[in-house]
């Protein structure tokens, strides 16, 4: 059934995505591939790996945004521009348009923890749901002629063959720096739930209205280069050399 | 979005097709003649093509049957299920037209119910679109409802001769509402404020404005290809003018000059040349709607 879930748990799993952190080394993008092309149904496929026009599916991609505050049109000047790594994968809403719209009944949303998923062998590759998605989350496979979609790795999650800390997405797993955090997002315990009340963790579009169960934490402030300028000693400036350091100064400035 | 060619023969051609069927069930055409049994078979051809073509775009056509299941909440699967449906009584009605030369006011009204509603459906796939901000509005499917109407009187007109007047009549007037409805949804189109932005789609707003940096990736990507279509705004406006006049000016002038000349085969000469043009200004119709349409993912790139 491609009807939303009417006896939702309250259990929401899902992903935090920190942005402070970040720093956009796509080592979760390629685990993700690596992961799930042999994971959870079709493969995800490459056109023309090695050819002139590269193109293949993924589930979990990197953008990097220049954010520009009012007046801070050189990085360095006003200080306070910045790059952000910004990591977006499907956000399994709980209003899920793409589940909705699907023909077949191969995209629904589990019950139990609210999961997105796609059952490959229903879809019959109309693209609806990729449509109907604001996020771009969904991507068509074109070797399996079917929609491919994150899957929070719900074959690693519940797999008791896997070791404890290996239970979690492969995104998470695979981070270097910890910005990706996997849990339950309905329980207001939680520690991604603590994080994203302490952060003040954010909903992508919320004016699209599809209730997304990601969350992304926001960048911490950050001190302006200007204001940190003073700090950095000129190359000219000897002052508060000591010891041989001073003697040298003084020999050189007589020569 | 990615104009695909099948969306657009399908939508197109169907909508025709379906607009036939109305005025078939209305009973405007006369059983007992051999054009209305031209006119039954070119409906039921029509439609029937339009959805083999729908067919093409599907990376699994062999599960196509699947879509009919989801009718519950897909406007997808519902299109699916009236289109089909619609061919009960359209065809039960073809063959009590050829076989008995009567209509039949009941298998009619159902035809009708079944065309319009298949109609309804097909539009509502898009106007059900929140993420695509031209899409979504009452005004699409009031649009498709009426190019098909008048697609389908504008198509009668040709075949019929007696109750020619009314059916010529009622051809241009659909045509002239189909044209004001489509000029609404153009100008609110055109002017429409993006309920998204690069800002509310990242959460970075309250920093400042966003510029995307750097791709994920170097090339294209399905989501690129599908969303994130482009037309020049100069061939925008030429495509425009050309659906204008193809679709909506040429017709009304044949109509016009069928009126004038009467019946006999000039008449339909004319106003077959007016479907041809209407048929060619509603394929670019069509094809502008796709390829204008703005999808909230862009917002990302």
């Amino acid at each position: 059934m491609t009807s939303l879930p009417h006896n939702r748990t309250t259990k929401r799993l899902g992903l935090v995505i920190d942005l402070d952190i970040c720093v956009g080394c796509h080592a979760c993008v390629i685990s993700c591939k690596e992961w799930n092309t042999g994971g959870y149904g079709n493969a995800l496929s490459d056109q023309h790996p090695y050819g002139e026009q590269v193109s293949g599916t993924f589930l979990n991609r990197i953008h990097t945004y220049e954010v520009v505050p009012e007046g801070g049109l050189v990085i360095g000047e006003a200080g306070e521009a910045r790059i952000v790594h910004f990591p977006k994968s499907c956000l399994h809403c709980e209003d899920a348009p793409c589940v909705t719209v699907c023909p077949t009944g191969a995209s629904y949303k589990r019950a139990d923890d609210g999961i997105v998923l796609v059952d490959e062998d229903k879809c019959i590759g109309c693209g609806l749901c990729a449509w109907a998605c604001s996020y771009g989350a969904r991507e068509m496979d074109l070797a399996a002629g079917v929609m491919k979609k994150c899957t929070l790795c719900v074959d690693r999650i519940y797999n008791e063959t896997l070791k404890q800390e290996d239970r979690v997405p492969s995104c998470v797993r695979t981070c270097p720096v910890n910005a990706r955090h996997y849990g339950d997002l309905g329980d207001p315990m939680s520690d991604v739930s603590i994080m994203v009340a302490e952060r003040g963790g954010f909903d992508l579009m919320p004016e699209q209205g599809t209730l997304p169960t990601n969350k992304y934490l926001p960048p911490r402030p950050r001190t302006s280069l200007s204001d940190n300028a003073p700090i950095v000693p000129l190359a000219e400036n000897t002052e508060g050399a000591r010891g041989f350091f001073a003697w040298l100064d003084k020999t050189l400035d007589r020569i | 979005m990615h104009p695909a060619t099948s969306m657009i023969v399908f939508t197109t051609l169907s909508g025709m097709g379906f607009g036939l069927a109305v005025v078939l069930g209305i009973g405007f055409l006369d059983p007992s003649l051999d054009a209305t049994t031209f006119a039954y078979g070119t409906s039921l051809l029509l439609i029937s093509v339009g959805l083999l073509a729908s067919l093409f775009h599907l990376g699994n056509p062999r599960r196509a049957w699947r879509a009919l299941s989801q009718w519950r909440s897909s406007w997808l699967s519902r299109e699916g299920v009236m289109a089909i449906a619609t061919f009960v009584p359209l065809t039960l009605s073809a063959v009590l037209a050829i076989c008995m030369n009567s209509h039949d006011w009941i298998v009619g009204s159902i035809s009708i119910l079944g065309a319009l509603l298949t109609v309804y459906c097909t539009s509502m796939i898009y106007a059900s679109l929140k993420a695509v901000v031209s899409w979504h509005t009452k005004l699409t499917p009031l649009c498709f409802l009426l190019f098909s109407l008048s697609g389908g009187f504008l198509l009668a007109s040709a075949f019929v001769s007696e109750n020619g007047l009314a059916v010529r009549l009622l051809a241009l007037l659909f045509l002239l509402l189909a044209l004001t409805a489509k000029m609404a949804w153009r100008k609110r189109a055109m002017t429409v404020k993006p309920i998204s932005t690069p800002e509310s789609a990242t959460g970075l707003g309250f920093i400042g404005r966003v510029r995307l940096f750097e791709r994920p990736h170097s090339l294209d990507n399905y989501l690129t290809r599908e969303m994130g279509f482009r037309v020049a705004r100069k061939h925008a406006a030429k495509l425009w003018m050309v659906a204008l006049i193809f679709g909506a000016i040429l017709p009304v002038f044949a109509l016009l000059l069928a009126l004038a000349i009467g019946d006999g085969l000039v008449a339909h000469i004319v106003l077959v040349t007016g479907v041809i043009a209407h048929t060619m200004g509603i394929f670019v119709e069509r094809w502008l709607f796709f390829a204008e349409a703005k999808h909230a993912v862009m917002n990302y790139y």
